[in-house]
């Protein structure tokens, strides 16, 4: 393996506490991502600094559960949080660009996170 | 205080040959604020990772981006090498970096062109495109494409490059070197090109970070990262330092890609005079499981390539985080306190692309 990089499992509660401390630590936001398992869904929060990337990931039954936004304190989270909330169909509070899914313009609504069948519709 | 007026740039846009929209707006001539917007041509890429067998998917994989696309291709190809522990031979690695090297000459050059129009220097627009040719022309003759170059797989690279064509490359690229460094000094010690980038743009290092930039936008800022640093790929056995200048407006943007370019000239000799005979494959077998992120340095900056797999032929996830979609926050940033004249060439200085970005 040559790069460094490690995933931690949080709860939705330790979410903005986390996020402040690697903003604290002067990490760099690296990305924010979804990943839809087959029981739930997964949020992956990510962070470098001198080449050691941090993932912090939040495992969420469905997209039902409201996720904070971290955009307060990473500015440059609002387009990953559009992101995953116009693909995954996830609520995310208090995002500081809210596009209020209209960020991608997709034919399908939450297209990563749909039945196969409305897919095949579509 | 004036009246505040939105002007819409983009998404058709003399400077912009792919769909990104922003909303300028401007008090006078000076631009307050900056949303954007993308989206225009979202492909989905990502999710067709769970129809595509993992093997397949390198291909589609290679069409994320049509300047950087055997980097995309390659970080795929790295992924999922990382989660079925896939040592890679020496031969292999040495070609991955040289294509990868000529990906970002020719990439640094179609962007220098595109820079040099956005203001009216259109002879350097010429002379940038004509030697991005010749760079063109050479991976050409060594994968068969000028666009995909089709030689990344799981496991090693599809083509091997002969001693004799080597040399005869090597021959060529030492002179495109000097012709490169001659056009760059030309642009860089303009005066017009002086007067419309220092100060322009500015990015400080402390902004830098916070709004998450990425390559040369990151390193012009004074910050040394630079994911080949990581030693993926064989790059630790080549000496290498990351390219920075400090000054964090459109200038020192520009000045970190015209660095990189003599940088990778220099990288491609030493692969070729470090190079030994041996194998350029391994045969790999199985389905991966597990999961990884993996990081390359593209032209513009860091790909994160996240591939999270099941033990089936089928990855369960793959997501794509590319340079353009991560400078987007900082590329407000710099807008925001300029001149509405400035915006284009601005906007240039990041290298966007949305192709990538619309994955």
């Amino acid at each position: 393996m040559t790069q460094t990089q490690t995933i931690i499992d949080i709860q939705p509660g330790e979410l903005l506490g986390k996020v402040s401390e690697m903003k604290a630590a002067s990490q760099r936001l690296s990305q924010i991502c979804c990943s839809k398992l087959p029981d739930h869904l997964e949020v992956c929060y990510s962070f470098d600094k001198d080449y050691v990337f941090t993932t912090y990931r939040l495992s969420m039954p469905d997209n039902a559960l409201p996720v904070p936004s971290i955009s307060k304190i990473y500015g440059n989270s609002f387009h990953y949080e559009n992101e995953i909330h116009d693909l995954y169909g996830i609520i995310v509070e208090g995002i500081s660009i809210d596009f209020k899914g209209n960020f991608y313009r997709t034919a399908l609504k939450t297209p990563f996170n749909c039945a196969p069948e409305a897919e095949v519709k579509a | 205080m004036s009246e505040r007026t939105i002007i819409p740039f983009g998404p058709q846009h003399p400077v912009l040959p792919e769909p990104i929209h922003l909303d300028l707006v401007v008090e006078d001539e000076k631009v307050v604020e900056a949303i954007p917007s993308i989206g225009f041509i979202h492909r989905g890429l990502e999710r067709l990772v769970e129809k595509k067998d993992y093997v397949d998917y390198v291909y589609v994989a290679e069409r994320i981006c049509g300047i950087c696309s055997f980097i995309h291709g390659l970080t795929y190809c790295m992924a999922i090498e990382e989660l079925m522990k896939v040592q890679v031979p020496d031969r292999a690695q040495y070609l991955r970096i040289i294509w990868s090297e000529l990906s970002r000459i020719h990439s640094h050059l179609l962007w220098l062109g595109l820079t040099a129009d956005s203001f009216g220097f259109e002879s350097m627009f010429m002379q940038s495109w004509r030697l991005r040719e010749y760079i063109l022309d050479i991976i050409e003759e060594t994968t068969g494409g000028r666009v995909i170059f089709g030689s990344a797989k799981i496991g090693g690279v599809r083509r091997d490059i002969t001693p004799a064509k080597m040399d005869e490359i090597m021959k060529k690229l030492d002179a495109y070197r000097k012709d490169v460094s001659q056009l760059c000094e030309q642009f860089m010690k303009d005066q017009t090109v002086k007067h419309r980038m220092r100060g322009i743009g500015m990015l400080s290092k402390e902004d830098a970070i916070t709004t998450g930039a990425v390559g040369p936008m990151l390193r012009g800022s004074g910050i040394a990262q630079d994911i080949r640093m990581t030693g993926y790929c064989g790059y630790d056995k080549i000496g290498f330092t990351p390219i920075i200048e400090t000054a964090g407006d459109c200038y020192a943007r520009c000045m970190v890609r015209v660095r990189e370019m003599d940088a990778s000239f220099g990288m491609i000799r030493q692969c070729v005079n470090q190079m030994t005979d041996g194998p350029i494959e391994v045969k790999v077998t199985g389905n991966p499981t597990g999961e990884f992120f993996m990081r390359s340095e593209q032209p513009r900056g860091e790909a994160i390539y996240y591939a999270k797999a099941n033990g089936t032929k089928f990855l369960s996830r793959l997501r794509v985080r590319t340079p353009t979609f991560a400078n987007i926050p900082p590329l407000l940033t710099t807008l925001a306190g300029c001149q509405l004249a400035d915006v284009p060439v601005i906007v240039l200085t990041i290298d966007p692309c949305i192709s990538c970005a619309e994955r």
